[in-house]
């Protein structure tokens, strides 16, 4: 990486952060680089930073910038945007307190970029009838959208799918699967 | 013959039944536990005659063996312990069947003539020492298979005074994972047993909640093909199908009228999941229940004027019952246990059969109405989508068991339980179709 790269991201990540809420959250432990991968259907997702930068070093024009910025924003683990799975309680659709300030910074991040689109994706538990599941899980991710709303995020920014059990992140029948799959995914179009 | 002549033009329509494809994923009937046969039937190997092989002259006596034996209502002598082989009533010798003990004997022969298969069947009490029944049927090759079902049929419902579900049909969902990680998702439809398995389509998005017309023509589904939900009628004889729901957000849950002319669907247009009657010839949709509440999971009363779901209006998921016409207000029907989701009216409407939780365990559960009694009737920890036999006498429902997703099937008493194998990891929302007419 040349150092005129690592200045030019430097630069952004400083954009990114500046437009984001002040309320960093910490990045957790190591399972969360697993969670933020297997929600991609996004290349923007999937952690090339370094790769971008020297593309963009050489100048191609502002949406290659843009590109990076949000790259390096939602893959920067100092920044709330990379945490993009809000996790739930059983039979629960309550955002709890933990999850609040990655509602917001999506929140900020939605209200600073009009145009973009998101879609909150709801996921249950195995546990319970799969179509209950299915209006549990829609509960869950129009709670985060009610949130987003609240923050300023336009209704046309955000779509709701409710997968309910259908799409499982951890295989396995016990408490430690179950809670990573009570789950609502914020996915950036 | 008359009712033998509605029987081939019966198995002519179902021969006639075309599907969108041919794949295949056969579910084994498997007795794991529990049975104690009451009846015990000899089936002598029916005879052949004039060109019919020997795989054709075996399939109709073993499919008779293996529905009975399936029924967890008979027991079946082995071959090899049968003291003689009559294929017509003059050569039957009681006293050789009442030597090992057995209440009845079955024999018959094949004729086959062109293309028609003409097979005859006797059935007979050994105690009493005489024939109770015989049935003459025709049919193509293709259609062995369902004249042992039909002849098994008319067995049980002889011995045991009630309908057998041999001749039903189930639908099923599986999940596989294909070479490059996308999920296949497929929804089949087979005979009872998981013979003559077809898939009717096929999605990398999840596909849901099959459930049949009352006439058996139709299978109504949700599916994420497109990235949302969506409810499809599909008409297996032709594979054409047509989008019935794709309203903004969910779209599930679909259940048939008792007439066929309408959809309980669920739809969360409205801000959250409510019940909504479609009627399938205009589309039109009316809002049914109206709460702050997850409200899914309809079902029909067999008379059709009332409509059961599942509501999480109170504390948890319980099953609440209220009129199909909108007039009139929801009364609870559950109080015991934690969470009572998914019931569904037994044909006679006196049961309910649904998933009951009690401690974190998810289990079926059948209600009897009038006594307000619940008798738990499986093991799991994450039993789902109990669907009633045609005849209401025995109850499929999935299961997980070591790390897969089986088919499972319960007597209403709970006395009998079999387990159905297949090839598939991973079997899921069986639903067993109405009686064929």
């Amino acid at each position: 990486m040349t150092i005129k790269s690592k200045g030019l991201m430097a630069l952004l990540l400083v954009l990114a952060l500046s437009a984001c809420s002040d309320k960093v959250v910490k990045p957790q432990s190591g399972e969360q680089g697993a969670l933020i991968n297997s929600g991609a259907e996004n290349s923007a997702y999937d952690g090339g930073t370094d790769l971008l930068v020297e593309t963009v070093a050489i100048g191609q024009g502002m949406d290659q910038v843009t590109e990076l910025m949000q790259s390096d924003t939602f893959s920067n683990p100092n920044s709330p945007l990379s945490k993009r799975v809000i996790y739930f309680e059983y039979d629960s659709s309550n955002v709890k307190a933990e999850f609040v300030p990655v509602v917001e910074a999506h929140a900020v991040y939605l209200v600073n970029n009009p145009n973009q689109a998101i879609t909150l994706e709801g996921h249950s538990d195995e546990r319970g009838t799969r179509e209950y599941n299915i209006a549990l899980a829609e509960q869950r991710a129009k709670s985060v959208f009610n949130m987003l709303q609240v923050l300023g995020v336009m209704s046309h920014q955000v779509d709701v799918v409710s997968y309910g059990e259908e799409k499982p992140e951890a295989m396995g029948s016990d408490e430690a699967a179950f809670q990573l799959n009570r789950r609502v995914e914020v996915v950036y179009k | 013959m008359n009712s033998f002549k509605q029987l081939v033009s019966l198995l002519l329509v179902l021969n006639s039944v075309l599907y969108v494809n041919t794949l295949r994923a056969e579910l084994i009937i498997d007795i794991t536990e529990g049975i104690q046969s009451t009846h015990k039937i000899a089936i002598v190997p029916f005879a052949m005659h004039a060109a019919a092989s020997d795989k054709e002259m075996e399939v109709i006596s073993q499919i008779i063996s293996a529905d009975l034996r399936g029924s967890g209502d008979f027991s079946v002598l082995a071959k090899d312990e049968m003291l003689s082989a009559p294929t017509q009533a003059e050569q039957v010798k009681y006293r050789h069947w009442a030597v090992t003990g057995q209440d009845y004997l079955v024999i018959g022969s094949i004729l086959k003539q062109g293309k028609l298969y003409k097979i005859k069947m006797s059935l007979f009490d050994v105690v009493k020492k005489q024939q109770i029944n015989e049935l003459l049927i025709n049919v193509e090759s293709s259609s062995l298979r369902k004249a042992g079902h039909y002849l098994s049929d008319a067995i049980y419902k002889t011995i045991m005074g009630i309908n057998g579900v041999f001749s039903s049909r189930i639908a099923y969902v599986t999940s596989s994972e294909l070479a490059n990680k996308k999920k296949q998702y497929s929804l089949f439809v087979s005979d009872y047993d998981g013979h003559n398995a077809v898939a009717i389509t096929k999605s990398n998005e999840p596909l849901m909640s099959p459930a049949w017309s009352p006439n058996g023509l139709h299978v109504a589904y949700v599916s994420f093909e497109n990235k949302v939900s969506e409810i499809f009628v599909q008409t297996l004889s032709t594979g054409s199908r047509r989008s019935v729901a794709k309203f903004k957000g969910v779209n599930g849950s679909p259940a048939w009228s008792p007439d066929g002319k309408k959809l309980a669907i669920t739809l969360s247009k409205s801000g959250n999941s409510d019940i909504f009657i479609l009627t399938l010839a205009n589309a039109s949709v009316k809002q049914l229940t109206r709460s702050w509440a997850i409200d899914t999971e309809a079902s029909w009363s067999p008379d059709g004027d009332s409509i059961l779901f599942t509501s999480n209006r109170g504390r948890g998921a319980q099953l609440y019952i209220m009129p199909s016409n909108g007039k009139g207000t929801a009364e609870r029907l559950t109080f015991e246990g934690d969470y009572n989701a998914r019931g569904s009216f037994s044909k006679d409407g006196k049961r309910v059969v649904m998933i009951q939780a009690e401690k974190g365990n998810y289990r079926v559960a059948v209600l009897d109405v009038e006594k307000q009694q619940t008798t738990i009737l499986s093991e799991g920890r994450a039993d789902e989508s109990p669907s009633f036999s045609p005849n209401g006498q025995v109850i499929i429902y999935a299961r997980r068991k070591a790390g897969k997703e089986i088919l499972s099937l319960v007597s209403v008493d709970g006395l009998k339980k079999q387990d159905i194998k297949s090839s598939s990891g991973f079997v899921r929302e069986p639903a067993w179709a109405p009686k064929a007419k």
